[in-house]
Formats: structure tokens, sequence, C-alpha cells
């Protein structure tokens, strides 16, 4: 059970997700409407903080726990992937105001109906699988 | 324990997010959730139909055990660490919603017009929770990322890539909030 600890990593970020409202439907609307500084912010600080942790793994001054130095996976390049890609997530995001993360977390609060949404999210990931061949990316 | 009942302010969660993805670099993984669909898909059988899910999906297991760690967080938070107490809305963002027909925005983290568990069965109500759910699911295996795997991960280690995804996140989410709620709702 050495992934064990993934399980409580998870559960820490439940909470986070949890505390700070980012699972909130609200407040997803109020950030797509510019009434609040409390995604903008949530999101920029932890973009911030990453950015340093960033930087240490590249001097090897953070190793991980084997002693190796941290690589960060290359994200897949291609202009309509990104773009396109993204803005068909944006749209969802908006409308379900849950990225696949908080939707987990809704599952805890005990909300039935966002079973719904993640059957959806994993039809979707299921018809890319489909077509990823013939998508342009 | 005030700090515990009580919201927690950005500058608390944004770098408590950074120290989630510090401890999945440490443990030798990457932050991401999205991926977790893809290996629904491959434990459901999904590779029978196409190649792209023909993977093992044990080499996942680490990142099933994060979603179910997330899952637990949210049952944990919402029986023993909310205050109760309603979410602190703009009052702008409060009146337009009434506007919109989403009575008491902030009373509950869901709006019921949306969440209520009787919409499964209306046939918008339907609609409304699955298109939503196909457009995440499938935005973001197309873009290659969701907010963790783009947003945190791919902005803070400077790739273009994630860049252009969340600047697609955005088109797509105030399309949706400015233009497109209006008239579903």
């Amino acid at each position: 059970m050495k992934n064990i600890k993934f399980l409580v990593i998870g559960v820490l970020f439940g909470i986070i997700l949890s505390k700070s409202e980012v699972v909130s439907w609200y407040r997803i609307y109020e950030m797509f409407k510019f009434q609040s500084f409390h995604m903008f912010g949530i999101i920029g600080s932890a973009v911030v903080v990453s950015m340093a942790f960033m930087q240490l793994f590249k001097s090897g001054s953070i190793k991980n726990f084997k002693g190796e130095n941290i690589i960060t996976k290359e994200k897949k390049k291609g202009l309509i992937r990104t773009l396109v890609g993204g803005t068909i997530f944006g749209l969802g995001w908006a409308l379900a105001g849950a990225c696949p993360g908080p939707m987990f977390v809704l599952i805890g609060h005990g909300i039935t109906a966002i079973l719904i949404v993640l059957l959806g999210a994993t039809l979707g990931a299921f018809i890319y699988g489909l077509l990823s061949k013939k998508l342009p990316h | 324990m005030e700090f515990i009942s009580q919201p927690w302010a950005w500058y608390v969660a944004g770098p408590m997010i950074a120290i989630v993805l510090l401890l999945l670099n440490y443990f030798g993984r990457g932050f991401g959730v999205s991926s977790n669909l893809e290996t629904f898909c491959t434990i459901g059988g999904a590779g029978k139909v196409s190649d792209y899910f023909k993977k093992d999906w044990k080499t996942q297991t680490w990142s099933l055990l994060f979603v179910v760690g997330i899952i637990a967080g949210g049952y944990i938070s919402s029986h023993y660490l909310m205050s109760g107490d309603p979410i602190a809305l703009n009052p702008e963002t409060v009146s337009e919603l009434a506007e919109l027909g989403f009575a008491n925005a902030g009373q509950s983290y869901v709006p019921s017009e949306i969440f209520a568990t009787e919409n499964i069965l209306s046939l918008k109500g339907f609609a409304i929770l699955i298109g939503a759910g196909f457009m995440v699911g499938f935005g973001a295996r197309y873009a290659g990322g969701c907010t963790s795997g783009h947003a945190i991960t791919g902005l803070s280690s400077l790739q273009l890539p994630s860049l252009l995804a969340v600047i697609g996140f955005f088109a797509g989410g105030l399309l949706m909030t400015w233009y497109i709620i209006p008239i579903i709702f």
C-alpha cells in the first residue's frame, strides 16, 4: 500500500477545495463575471507559489523522495488542441460550475446530481479517445 | 478551531494548492485530475472499442486513490468542517442571479436550480448536467489537461500550450456565463 499517501494528499486537496469554496458553482459564476477577486487570487497565488517550487525543482534544491531531480512533463503542443479543447472545457466549467477536481469533492458533499455531470465527463473523455486520431490538433 | 470552521481566504488556499503540487511531485507524480476520466474508460472496457484506451490502468492506481481521497476530503469537509454560513458572494452577483431565476445564491454551495436531485428526471435538467460534464471531459482531454494540469502545473512551469489552454478556458467560460447561461435559464 505504498500508494496510500496519494489518498491522504487527495483528502487534503478535497478539504482545501471545500474550505476555499472553489467547489461552489456560485464562485465560478462570480469569477467569470469579474465580480470577485477570490478565485483569481486562489489560482494566481497557487501559480505563483508553484512557480517558486518549479524553480527549486529545476535547480535541484528540491528532489523527489528517491533523491532524483524532479522533471515536469511537457504538455502536448498544438494550437487547435489547446485553444479549441480549452474553449470547450471552459464552456462546461462555467455551466457545471466545477472542473474535474471539484466534481469529485461534490460527490463527497452528497450532491447526487454531480454523478450525472461526472458521467458526462467520462463520456466526453471516451468520445475524445474515439475521435482523437481524426481531430485536428 | 475558528480557522477550521471559517471559509479559507484565497491567500491560504492558493499556496496550499501549491503544496499539494509539491507533495505529488515529491512522491514522483504530477498534479492532474482529468486523466482519471480516461482511466475510468479503460476500466470500463473502452480498450475493446479503441486502441486509445488500451493501457494498463493499474499504473494509474495512485491517481485513482488521489481521487478517492478528494471525495473523502469533500465528505469530511461537508460533515465536520463547515460553518453553515452563506458564501460571501458579491451582492451584485446575488441580485443578477436572482433575475436569472436563481433564488438564494450563496446559501448553499451549488444552486438547486441545476443540482436538485429531481432535475435528473427532467429532460432539460438532465441535458444540462450531462452536457456540462461532457464539455468538461471532452475539452479537458482534447486540450491535454484541466485546471490542475494546465492552469496550475503548466502555467507555473511556463509552458506555452498551457497558456493557450487557459486562454481557451476563459474564452469558453466567459461565453457561457455572459451569453449562454442567460439563454438557458
